[in-house]
């Protein structure tokens, strides 16, 4: 019983002079692993589920095209048929080509083949736009894309 | 001069104790801003634009699988609807012909999927249809690998061998331009 008693009352305080680098250690696994919201939706975009996915590697060299109906609150501006969101703002197919012009412009030269445009839309959108899109990306030499889907769990 | 000094042996120490507090709050911020999740995708090689329409072919029925989804999103597999969930299975049985049936593809080589939807077709049906059709592609490539000796078909297989593997079974997939009889417009 003594011995115990001799053990608590010699116990030291915890020293927490370590605890910043723990938190510092946290701190930059997060910093590293984080991606920024790229930009605000201003379309709803659900994606399809899919098996056969390919990852995306370096984020760098991907753009997003989105494709889906305005939100609601949108729906004012934009009306309820589907439209395409390049960056963060709506817009038309023509300003495609303007869009990924200052894309490359930021990408050095060398890499610029590797530029993926990642385009997700929404499972309930019809193809005519998505191919309208499609034609455009084709005309400008945009060839390399990924149709963003979701892991699918179950069979058809 | 004294002053100085002074200053110096005051200053020695810098109170440490909110280096966890700001630490925290940096970590709290990115936790909040992190999302972990990759983006994933089927990854497409578009063909080359060009004005001049495409030279026709003469092809062998035999080797053209061709795949119709209309407006109402609807299969037509080699001039006969079909069902979604049989596609892929159709498609290698096609590819590979193992019982070298005449209406099948005579050689993997020779083989060609032809797809066409409609501006009507809803783009979900569109991926799941694409995506059968290139996991048709996956699953013989796999076979292929697991023949020569690899675990099975991957990005982590050796560039060279799946270069061969793609020379044995090229995937030929043609997308024609859709037709517009169930445009939104």
């Amino acid at each position: 019983m003594s011995k115990f008693r001799k053990k608590g009352k010699s116990m030291p305080a915890i020293s927490t002079a370590s605890l910043p680098d723990i938190i510092f250690m946290l701190l930059f696994f997060f910093m590293v692993v984080t991606v920024m919201r790229e930009s605000e939706l201003k379309v709803k975009v659900l994606v399809p589920e899919a098996t056969e996915l390919t990852k995306l590697e370096q984020k760098s060299l991907v753009n997003y095209i989105y494709i889906g109906k305005p939100t609601p609150k949108n729906q004012s501006v934009y009306g309820t048929s589907p439209r395409l969101q390049l960056g963060d703002k709506i817009s038309n197919i023509n300003d495609i080509p303007l869009f990924l012009e200052q894309f490359k412009a930021g990408v050095p030269e060398v890499q610029r083949p590797r530029i993926t445009s990642s385009i997700r839309v929404d499972g309930d959108v019809t193809m005519g736009i998505v191919q309208d899109v499609k034609t455009e990306l084709r005309k400008q030499g945009q060839l390399r894309v990924n149709y963003s889907a979701r892991q699918r769990t179950e069979d058809l | 001069m004294a002053k100085n000094s002074s200053r110096s042996r005051v200053a020695t120490e810098i109170n440490a104790s909110s280096m966890a507090d700001i630490a925290f709050l940096l970590l709290i911020f990115f936790l909040v801003t992190t999302t972990i999740d990759v983006d994933k995708g089927i990854l497409v090689k578009l063909p080359p634009w060009s004005n001049e329409p495409p030279p026709e072919m003469k092809l062998n029925s035999r080797n053209v699988f061709s795949v119709l989804v209309n407006a109402n999103n609807d299969l037509l597999v080699r001039k006969k609807p079909a069902e979604l969930a049989k596609l892929r299975e159709r498609a290698v049985e096609f590819i590979t012909n193992p019982s070298g049936a005449p209406d099948l593809a005579e050689r993997p080589t020779k083989a060609i999927i032809s797809l066409k939807n409609d501006r009507g077709t809803g783009y979900e049906t569109y991926l799941t249809v694409y995506n059968e059709l290139k996991a048709a592609y996956n699953e013989i490539w796999d076979e292929e690998a697991k023949a020569l000796g690899h675990p099975g078909y991957s990005d982590d297989l050796p560039l060279e061998v799946r270069r061969q593997i793609k020379l044995k079974i090229p995937m030929v997939l043609s997308e024609a331009e859709p037709t517009a009889f169930g445009d939104e417009k």
